[in-house]
């Protein structure tokens, strides 16, 4: 499948679908998105660029085996559930705002460090599963 | 009083402690494991005083206070007895044992799990709730599990604790089942609160099902004919085990149940006439057995049975003087049993051999042991000045007064006495006197412990009969008054020419006569075998084989490994019942008005999902049926469009996407399509299919006819800015009202990310090349 | 369009069951994803259809006013679908690996452990 165009396109491609993918994971709060489907869509931007440029490119250009994404992303969902209880003394889950706006986020609180673990954990996944099997083959 | 829940709970962590200590290291300071038994009784002892005196000792704290369960602890007389007999011997049996099991490979276990036992007997004696009892409780018969099948290596052992378990076990469901009841009727889960509405527990409707309950878990605990028969098997413990289970703790729980409930059926009479049958039926069931078993552990197990039934008898005769005499009796048996069970153990450890037909003349080596074997047996038999001269007065006294059939219940008594008397001869005289069979070998002389153990409990034993106002200052005193209501009689060993010491001494004259005239042998042992066939262990033996079988046969019929069967099984019930309910009360309402108003893309959405689906089943080629299974995958995000989800529409595009690449990515590893299946099975598979697929669509319909429930949806919606300061509901609920769901959502994708990775990565095994 | 929805739902139920009732693996877990499609679809419909209206807040609101589409259910597909992804990937996975083990496609011939050698 390394037709030269898709190759073109793919590298192309690449940056702007993660940008797009953080992008949706950001406003996912506030317009349809989050992080699942940020995360699904920048999983499927690094399998296109596996399809078009081969695995060992996309492995290359990723450095880090996309499984390492899994414990990272977990740790930080984790963490952001179990801040309220460190920080602020409330149950765990419980939402932490900074008072402020932010520019083009809005307000920042526990819940987007959470979608972000989510974002991480469904790249890594969808990567390790689609990598591995399409290795074995 | 706090410190009274750590000294409740003190056994569980010190068994912890004692884990932690390891094999190699506790070996060689086994000692140490007593410490907790005796500093316990020290402790209990402490409140002796106090609660003669008319105090209780009560501890509580909300554990689950939604549904009534507490920690609720409470330090009555009743509870103090059974607690320093627990303690008490519990302390004599971690010493005796650091000698009798010395070297042995699984010494630790030992200790670990009779400690274990040992804070369960103490949380079950003093728990006020009746929730926290029945944990306790179940500990107790868990914890004997381990402990009856020490010797796991036999195959006999591991018999006996489940039949042990089972037994016990059935009774703890019961237990259960009557705290529930209980609890729901008087509206409460403590057991003392529940005096205050007695009435229920004599004339509710459910006072009968309240009754066999308590039955059921008292009787298979204290081993009440016709569940007696987990006793005798669970001698396969090392008997210091059987020491501790068989006189003062395990088989006791079901007595202290009895007597805790005695109270609340105080004017039930049909409560008290089960029991005195029952009692009356085992004690002389299992004395008379006693006569025809040549292993000393067998007769004791018998005679324990025996004695528990006379307990169970006297509470059932319901008068002051027989519970009175239950709670001396309790005493008495507990010093006796433990002392002629230990007595044993040395003649086992030392001899090798509980044989008592091979078993003469040891006075000589076991000299101490031998004093301590007499006085037992002296107690167990009612001679005087012991302890259980008393208690077989008391008996006597309680049965002659007893209302219904004094004749009758006397002369029952009266002969199980008898039969006691010859079983405590047999087991704590007999191997001591006459010559030395030449086959026994050498006798080597015992460690220290292991006759000063049994000499301390038979010097009890002794002290006691001398000074029976001990018994009564400490324990009748106060128990009986708080269990019946009226003064408990007074104790003494001469109560003057009497009735009741004229039937003492024919029951003494009577057992000596036995013992002098009975031998125990194996031809009369094995005569009573014929009778096996109809013994309660057999038909439960029966009943557990054939239940066994008919399990098997079920789950082989239901589980037989296809697939196909189980999914069969699953929907033809539920399209029968979806059938049934649509046939007995039709409410479809088609309109056909609807229909009209459709749009023309959703019709093409329509379609094209129809055709889809048709393509992906009956297409002949894997590729053709998964660039189905993937336009139906679209035409799902069209619908989500349409109806106001763009969350879903867009994850489900990406995650159909995935999925048709990774369909792809196998398909070639992947087996051709094979027609496995012939016609008829096809046509059945579809009848099947396609009738649960139209009842489901029929349900649809009718369910979206009701008016459906949206106070969750309302709150999301109200809220989520609210609290969550979010505007996108969809994603508000799922990274933080429903956080915790989503958590564990990654969770599950990364197992299965790393299952995806274990299968295709890790090494092949050999034989799967 | 709800009737026949219901009645779309049906016959992915029907398509499913009768995937699944197939004893060759390769139909099985299709039928597994269609199932699956068939169960979203019936969630779907439980919370009711709106036209338009997705649940989101309007810029200026602070809180769901109106007619608008169920959040609960889309919140519970969304799950749905990205376990189900993770659920098929694993299934497909040790179908491949089966395959390779027992050489076998045929369900039928896989009812016993003991049988692996």
């Amino acid at each position: 499948m390394k037709s030269l165009i898709l190759k073109t396109v793919s590298t192309t491609l690449l940056p702007l679908l993660i940008l797009f993918s953080v992008f949706v994971l950001l406003r996912g709060h506030y317009l349809p998105g989050g992080g699942f489907i940020g995360g699904l869509i920048a999983a499927i931007a690094f399998i296109l660029h596996a399809f078009a440029n081969g695995l060992d490119q996309t492995r290359k250009l990723i450095r880090i085996h996309p499984g390492f994404l899994i414990p990272v992303g977990l740790a930080i969902a984790i963490l952001s559930a179990l801040a309220p209880v460190i920080f602020t003394g409330d149950p765990a889950m419980t939402g932490l705002w900074y008072e402020k706006d932010i520019a083009i986020l809005g307000k920042i609180g526990s819940a987007l460090f959470f979608d972000t673990g989510v974002y991480l954990v469904v790249i890594g996944v969808c990567l390790t599963i689609i990598f591995t099997i399409s290795e074995s083959v | 009083m706090t410190i009274f829940l750590f000294v409740i709970l003190s056994s569980f962590l010190f068994a912890l402690i004692l884990f932690g200590l390891g094999q190699q290291k506790f070996q060689r300071m086994t000692w140490v494991a007593s410490l907790l038994p005796i500093s316990l009784f020290l402790y209990f002892s402490s409140f002796v005083s106090p609660i003669i005196n008319g105090e209780v000792f009560t501890f509580f704290t909300k554990w689950v206070p939604s549904l009534g369960i507490n920690l609720d602890f409470r330090l009555d007389n009743l509870a103090i007895l059974f607690t320093l007999l627990i303690t008490g011997v519990g302390s004599i049996v971690f010493l005796y044992t650091t000698q009798y099991l010395k070297g042995h490979p699984k010494i630790l276990r030992f200790y670990t799990f009779l400690t274990i036992f040992m804070g369960a007997m103490i949380g079950l004696v003093t728990s006020n709730n009746i929730i926290t009892l029945f944990i306790f409780w179940e500990l107790t018969s868990i914890s004997s599990f381990y402990l009856i099948s020490f010797n796991n290596t036999q195959a006999e052992s591991r018999k006996s604790a489940i039949i042990a378990l089972s037994i016990t076990g059935l009774g703890g469901l019961a237990l259960l089942a009557f705290a529930v009841l209980a609890g729901q009727i008087t509206g409460t889960l403590s057991i003392s609160e529940m005096l205050q509405s007695s009435e229920v527990f004599e004339n509710h409707e459910v006072s009968a099902l309240l009754m066999v309950f308590i039955f059921l878990a008292a009787f298979t605990k204290s081993a009440q004919f016709p569940f007696h028969f987990w006793l005798p098997g669970a001698m396969k413990a090392p008997t210091p085990v059987s020491t501790y289970l068989h006189s003062a703790t395990m088989v006791k729980a079901g007595i202290y149940l009895l007597l805790r409930f005695t109270p609340h059926f105080q004017n039930n009479s049909y409560f008290f006439t089960v029991l005195l049958i029952v009692g009356g039926i085992t004690m002389l069931y299992a004395a008379f057995q006693t006569l025809f078993k040549t292993d000393l552990k067998g007769i004791l197990a018998y005679s324990t049975i025996g004695a528990l039934g006379i307990m169970v008898f006297l509470i059932g005769i319901g008068t002051t003087a027989s519970i009175t005499a239950a709670i001396v009796f309790i005493v008495v048996h507990a010093l006796y049993k433990a002392c002629l069970f230990l007595v044993t153990g040395t003649i086992d450890h030392q001899a090798g051999t509980r044989d008592i037909t091979k078993l003469g003349g040891l006075r000589k080596v076991l000299l101490p042991l031998s004093i301590a074997g007499f006085i037992a047996a002296f107690s167990s038999g009612g001679f005087p000045p012991t302890i259980g001269f008393i208690g077989k007065d008391l008996i006597y006294e309680a049965t002659l007064h007893g209302g219904m059939n004094p004749v009758f219940l006397t002369t029952i008594a009266v002969l199980t006495n008898i039969l006691m008397v010859f079983a405590g001869l047999v087991v704590g005289v007999k191997p001591f006197t006459g010559k030395q069979p030449e086959e026994l070998g050498r006798v080597k002389k015992p460690h220290f412990l292991l006759w000063l153990m049994p000499m301390l409990l038979a010097t009890l034993s002794l002290l006691f009969g001398i000074f029976p106002g001990m018994i009564e200052s400490l324990f009748t005193h106060n128990i009986t008054p708080d269990l019946t209501g009226e003064e408990s009689p007074h104790l003494a060993i001469w109560h003057g020419f009497n009735l009741i010491i004229l039937l003492s001494s024919i029951t003494i004259i009577a057992g000596l006569a036995v013992y002098f005239l009975w031998k125990p042998s194996y031809k009369k042992e094995s005569s009573m075998i014929k009778f096996n066939a109809f013994s309660p262990k057999r038909l439960a033996l029966v009943f557990a084989n054939q239940f066994e079988r008919i399990s098997y046969f079920l789950t082989r019929f239901f589980q037989n490994g296809y697939l196909r069967r189980y999914v069969m099984i699953i929907l033809v019930l539920l399209t029968l019942v979806f059938g049934i309910h649509i046939f007995i009360n039709p409410r479809i309402f088609l309109s056909l008005k609807e229909i009209k108003a459709l749009n023309w893309n959703e019709i093409v959405v329509l379609a094209m999902m129809l055709v889809s689906v048709l393509f992906t089943v009956f297409t002949k080629s894997r590729l053709s049926a998964i660039a189905g299974m993937g336009v139906l995958g679209y035409t799902m995000c069209f619908i989500f469009v349409f109806y106001g989800a763009p969350d879903l529409a867009m994850t489900q595009f990406s995650i159909d996407t995935l999925t048709v690449i990774l369909f792809v990515l196998v398909l070639y590893r992947l087996p051709k399509y094979l027609k496995l299946s012939n016609r008829t099975n096809r046509i059945r598979d579809g009848i099947i299919a396609t009738s649960f697929g139209t009842f489901l669509a029929f349900t649809i319909i009718e369910i979206m006819n009701e008016n459906p429930v949206k106070a969750t949806s309302e709150f999301y919606a109200e809220y989520a800015y609210k609290l969550a300061k979010g505007k996108n509901v969809v994603n508000v609920i799922l990274v933080d009202f429903r956080g915790f769901d989503t958590m564990i959502e990654i969770v599950v994708l990364s197992i299965a990310a790393i299952g995806v990775f274990a299968l295709l990565k890790l090494y092949l095994k050999k034989h799967e090349k | 369009m709800e009737i026949l929805l219901a009645i779309m739902t049906g016959i992915l139920y029907a398509a499913g069951i009768y995937l699944i009732l197939r004893r060759s693996l390769v139909k099985l877990i299709i039928g597994i994803v269609i199932l699956g499609n068939g169960v979203n679809l019936l969630i779907f419909l439980m919370g009711g259809l709106v036209k338009g209206n997705p649940p989101l807040i309007p810029a200026d609101g602070k809180m769901l006013e109106g007619v608008f589409a169920d959040p609960v259910p889309q919140a519970l597909i969304l799950t749905a679908i990205v376990i189900s992804f993770g659920l098929q990937s694993f299934a497909i996975v040790l179908i491949k690996r089966a395959y390779k083990v027992l050489k076998t496609d045929d369900i039928d011939t896989m009812n016993k452990t003991d049988d692996i050698k």
